[in-house]
């Protein structure tokens, strides 16, 4: 099909607020905290922005980009094809090059020429000598290194309308600790804008001053999650490095250091411990939940291969635990600075023998907050592990998203966890007794009483009592009470948001975390096609009853995820026992975050198949 | 077997310890383990060591991995919380749970084929990092459970019991510890009760990482001639390099040794561990002197046994990670949660 492309890129008119540039960059060349200035700088213009690093598992050397999406409608995930690329990198001249939208603009270093071959003639290009004008006003190579980067964004600036002075307050705030190096920042911007304004014609993509942002944030969900989990009172955490995962512990680290400390003492409220592996890591988690405080770890899909062993034992010994999972790309090392969300089947059913485990799936990073912080007093409530599933793209890409908030008068809900007091009026005591009828039994400390409560916590199979059994009875027993708990959990989840489309459809679609944004864009699209989708975002496992409603109240309901086996489509079979064929697959899983123009094209290629069956069916 | 439960008469005159506690009220359920086993000689001993030092049952928190005797914390301190992990894994329970509560005793036990191969990373790790807790590991050499393969510490040229030799090196856990920087290393023998207690009591009196490697005969499918972790052999080839005495804060130190021949050494907690040399030139407060005599006996073909190396002067994980000394565990709401002023603030600074 051939939908129509958004004006920005096909006419010749100028296209405000509206675009998507691209930087093509060497990484460890500095480019990075230039190009992240470039989008701020539009943020702070009143402009939604959203801003996505695509990056080599490399130090030095090698090509990484930097897409900026400019969006005052709102649209803040990938939309596809770019705008203006600024082709700052030799080796990936070609593909950059052919990216670029026809009408489009190819922005490069043109201190060497270059045959008008290298060139496509449905573009437009600029050449700055940036090399050259970097060369003569610095000696240092790091120097005239660093400062091309800003120059290019003073031309950039320049070029797109960018207010000087509010990159300027930027730089100032960047550099607010190493205030000398603010004046030759400053002077670079400025070469690069004089440049531009003397020698750069006019380009017809222009950010204009708005009010579209309101008092949304910039901020990534491993930062968010980190500082949920500082919210939701954990004070063990034990993790192993890990791409995409590591930035998690380290916003833990960085947040309990200014809230964690105790003023008087000088102690710390908090234990972080750099784990030997992902196996110890997930074992002191288990150790401390255990032992009643809050614990977490944070890893990625090898790290979760690695923990399911003890994740077993926690499902099966009901120890809180909880634990942050950065989808990348898999399996084995895969990509690992890439983006999936090919971790949902491992997650869910993680371990040998039947398990089911509690799944958290944030769709920006103002969920990976809120539910960062809600797994704990999900983990106590349900003693069990909870896993909350962010992936790369989420995790390390800053998000336009509303502001973070906490309701002062929520308190921790730590569960059924028994008092020396209780102990002590007699309350019966067994650790895997189900008093309440919802699955969830009471269990006790360490410590806590001198002659009563104690329990031996085993992964063998035990008794109401916790004594070792091999009765069959008492195995089905247990493992019913777990499916009864899994089935409380379904309540306490947080719910799937449904939203109607304007007109009545017998269509749906289902999608889940970090696809939300292209997904939100392609719907508008294809409303404009007139193809309308009633919505649902699915934020948890196990699934809420109104998922599988929402499925059985349509046709047809397209399943979008970011991996190449159908991971929450298989979910949704397994577990609400729907018809396969009424669930269509919509799969991206290059590695790339996913766009809305691919899932507009997706969805509309499958929709008009199904829409000559239906009405062939009608005709019958 | 442990459907045959205990009985629960107590002899009326049964001795008491200083919290009004008897010997019954530290023991577990009855061992499934074979009779004649090793390790339950040890359970026996971390029962009196317990009774001796008046330990309140429930401050006490026992972990383990799998194995024969990662069975065993079902054996002793029945009034204590326990927790039988997964395989080679108990030290990282351990230091989770350590990190939690700063304030029980935890008694961590081990086996050969959980610390030395499955787990000897996290063995590794938990004594680098010094956590605080008795770590025991019952060494017989051989897999139990599994029915009689060779463990990792298992000698080289040592026979199984199918007559097999063995052609790897062994790992020596002692040697290790100590240069992993455990803060007390000692080596018992299941067979030496007398040596034992106290080297436990030592253990749990210590406030750092405390190690202990306890040969312990498989009576199933280690003690037959030419294993070198047969009862016969260890006894033949044991030398002890001290004798221990570990006398409470509270309690008058009566013993007199003639001068020279023995050592106090001043716990934190306050208790004195009196050690009693035997081999005149051994000492375990020099850590680098301690691996090598315990190098040159091993190549001599015996086996060290005793206090083998202590350092008093320790920081434990807790505090090397400056943790507040309220438990973890113990802090709430208030303590942990900055509220959403704080929140404001972080919002504010991301616009």
């Amino acid at each position: 099909m051939n939908a129509p492309l958004p004006a920005a890129a096909t006419t010749s008119a100028v296209c405000i607020n509206d675009f998507v540039v691209k930087f093509a960059n060497v990484n460890g060349s500095g480019s990075a905290s230039a190009n992240r200035l470039f989008a701020r700088s539009i943020f702070r213009m009143g402009v939604p922005v959203a801003s996505r690093n695509i990056f080599p598992s490399n130090i030095q050397g090698l090509p990484t980009w930097y897409e900026v999406r400019v969006s005052e409608a709102g649209h803040i995930g990938r939309r596809g094809g770019v705008d203006l690329m600024v082709a700052m990198n030799p080796q990936t001249w070609a593909q950059d090059l052919a990216e670029i939208e026809p009408g489009g603009y190819l922005f490069y270093d043109s201190t060497r020429p270059m045959p008008p071959s290298s060139f496509r003639d449905d573009i437009t290009v600029i050449g700055m000598p940036l090399t050259a004008i970097a060369n003569a006003r610095y000696k240092d190579p790091r120097q005239r290194q660093l400062f091309k980067n800003i120059i290019y964004l003073g031309a950039l600036a320049e070029l797109l309308g960018i207010d000087s002075q509010v990159v300027e307050a930027l730089i100032g705030e960047q550099f607010r600790r190493k205030e000398k190096l603010i004046p030759a920042n400053i002077e670079a911007l400025a070469m690069g804008r004089e440049h531009a304004r003397a020698e750069l014609g006019p380009i017809n993509l222009k950010v204009r001053r708005a009010d579209a942002v309101g008092d949304r944030i910039l901020i990534d969900g491993n930062n968010a999650a980190g500082l949920g989990a500082v919210y939701g009172g954990a004070t063990v955490a034990a993790w192993y490095p890990i791409t995409p995962s590591t930035s998690l512990a380290e916003a833990f680290e960085r947040y309990c250091r200014r809230f964690r400390v105790d003023p008087e003492t000088g102690k710390n409220r908090y234990a972080i411990v750099q784990a030997e592996d992902e196996l110890a890591a997930i074992g002191m988690v288990i150790g401390a939940a255990w032992n009643g405080a809050r614990a977490f770890t944070a890893t990625a899909g090898p790290g979760l291969s690695l923990m399911q062993e003890f994740l077993g034992l926690a499902y099966f010994a009901e120890i809180p635990a909880v634990l942050f999972d950065v989808q990348r790309g898999g399996p084995s090392t895969g990509m690992p600075t890439r983006t999936q969300q090919s971790d949902i089947l491992t997650a869910a059913y993680a371990s040998h023998g039947d398990t089911k485990h509690v799944l958290l799936l944030p769709g920006d990073p103002h969920e990976c907050f809120e539910f960062g912080a809600l797994a704990f007093d999900l983990a106590d409530r349900l003693q069990t592990p909870v896993f909350v599933m962010l992936d790369l793209d989420i995790g390390m890409n800053e998000w336009l998203c509303e502001p973070l908030a906490w309701d002062d008068s929520k308190k921790f809900d730590r569960g059924k966890v028994l008092t020396s007091a209780e102990l002590e009026a007699g309350r019966e005591f067994g650790r895997y007794l189900d008093i309440d009828d919802d699955g969830i039994a009471y269990r006790t400390v360490p410590g806590t009483h001198p002659d009563k409560g104690t329990f031996f916590t085993r992964g063998t199979s035990h008794n109401r009592y916790a004594r070792y059994s091999e009765e069959g009875a008492d195995y089905v027993d247990n493992m019913q009470r777990l499916l009864k708990k899994f089935e409380t959990a379904k309540a306490l989840v947080p719910a799937p948001i449904e939203s109607k489309s304007e007109k009545p459809t017998r269509y749906g679609v289902i999608y889940f975390g970090s696809t939300s944004p292209s997904m939100h864009e392609a719907l508008a699209g294809l409303a404009a096609e007139d193809i309308h989708l009633d919505m649902l975002r699915v934020r948890a496992f196990p699934f809420a009853d109104a998922v599988a409603e929402f499925v059985l109240a349509h046709d047809r309901v397209f399943v979008v995820e970011q991996n190449r086996d159908a991971q929450l489509r298989a979910l949704l079979i397994n577990e609400c026992e729907l018809d396969p064929a009424r669930l269509i697959k919509i799969l991206h899983y290059d590695g790339t975050p996913i766009t809305a123009r691919f899932i507009r094209k997706a969805i509309a290629e499958e929709w008009h198949l199904l829409d000559a069956v239906t009405h062939k069916d009608a005709a019958e | 077997m442990t459907y045959l439960l205990k009985p629960k008469f107590h002899h009326p005159h049964l001795p008491k310890n200083g919290l009004g506690l008897t010997h019954r009220d530290y023991e577990g359920s009855v061992s499934t383990l074979c009779a004649g086993c090793g390790h339950d000689s040890i359970s026996a001993a971390i029962i009196q060591a317990c009774f001796e030092l008046d330990l309140p049952p429930h401050r006490v928190a026992k972990m383990s991995g799998i194995g024969c005797s990662s069975k065993t914390p079902t054996y002793f301190l029945g009034q204590s919380h326990g927790f039988n992990s997964v395989h080679g894994r108990m030290p990282t329970i351990a230091t989770g749970a350590n990190l939690a509560n700063r304030d029980l005793v935890y008694l961590g036990v081990s086996g050969d084929g959980d610390s030395a191969s499955i787990g000897l990373g996290h063995f590794a790790h938990c004594l680098r990092r010094g956590v605080k807790m008795v770590y025991i590991v019952e060494n017989n050499g051989v897999y139990g459970l599994t029915k009689g393969q060779f463990s990792a510490t298992a000698d080289r040229g040592s026979i199984s019991k199918g007559g097999v030799g063995n052609a790897d090196e062994p790992m020596d856990l002692v040697s290790m510890a100590i240069l992993l920087g455990a803060s007390y290393v000692a080596r018992g023998f299941s067979g030496d009760k007398h040596q034992l207690v106290p080297l436990i009591k030592g253990a749990i009196e210590h406030r750092g990482m405390a190690f202990l490697d306890v040969i312990s005969p498989c009576v199933a499918f280690n003690n037959h001639a030419g294993s070198t972790k047969s009862f016969d052999y260890v006894r033949e080839h044991n030398e002890a390099v001290n004798a221990l005495e570990v006398m409470l804060p509270r309690e008058e130190i009566t013993a007199e040794y003639a001068s020279g021949s023995a050592v106090d050494i001043a716990q934190h907690d306050g208790s004195v561990i009196r050690l009693r040399k035997l081999a005149e030139s051994y000492d375990p407060t020099d850590r680098l002197a301690a691996m090598a005599y315990i190098q040159e006996r091993r190549a001599a073909g015996e086996i060290v046994t005793g206090l083998l190396h202590i350092d008093e002067d320790i920081r434990d994980l807790n505090g090397r990670l400056n943790t507040t000394e309220t438990p973890l565990n113990s802090l709430g709401y208030e303590e942990l949660c900055p509220g959403s002023g704080a929140i404001e603030r972080i919002n504010a600074q991301l616009r």
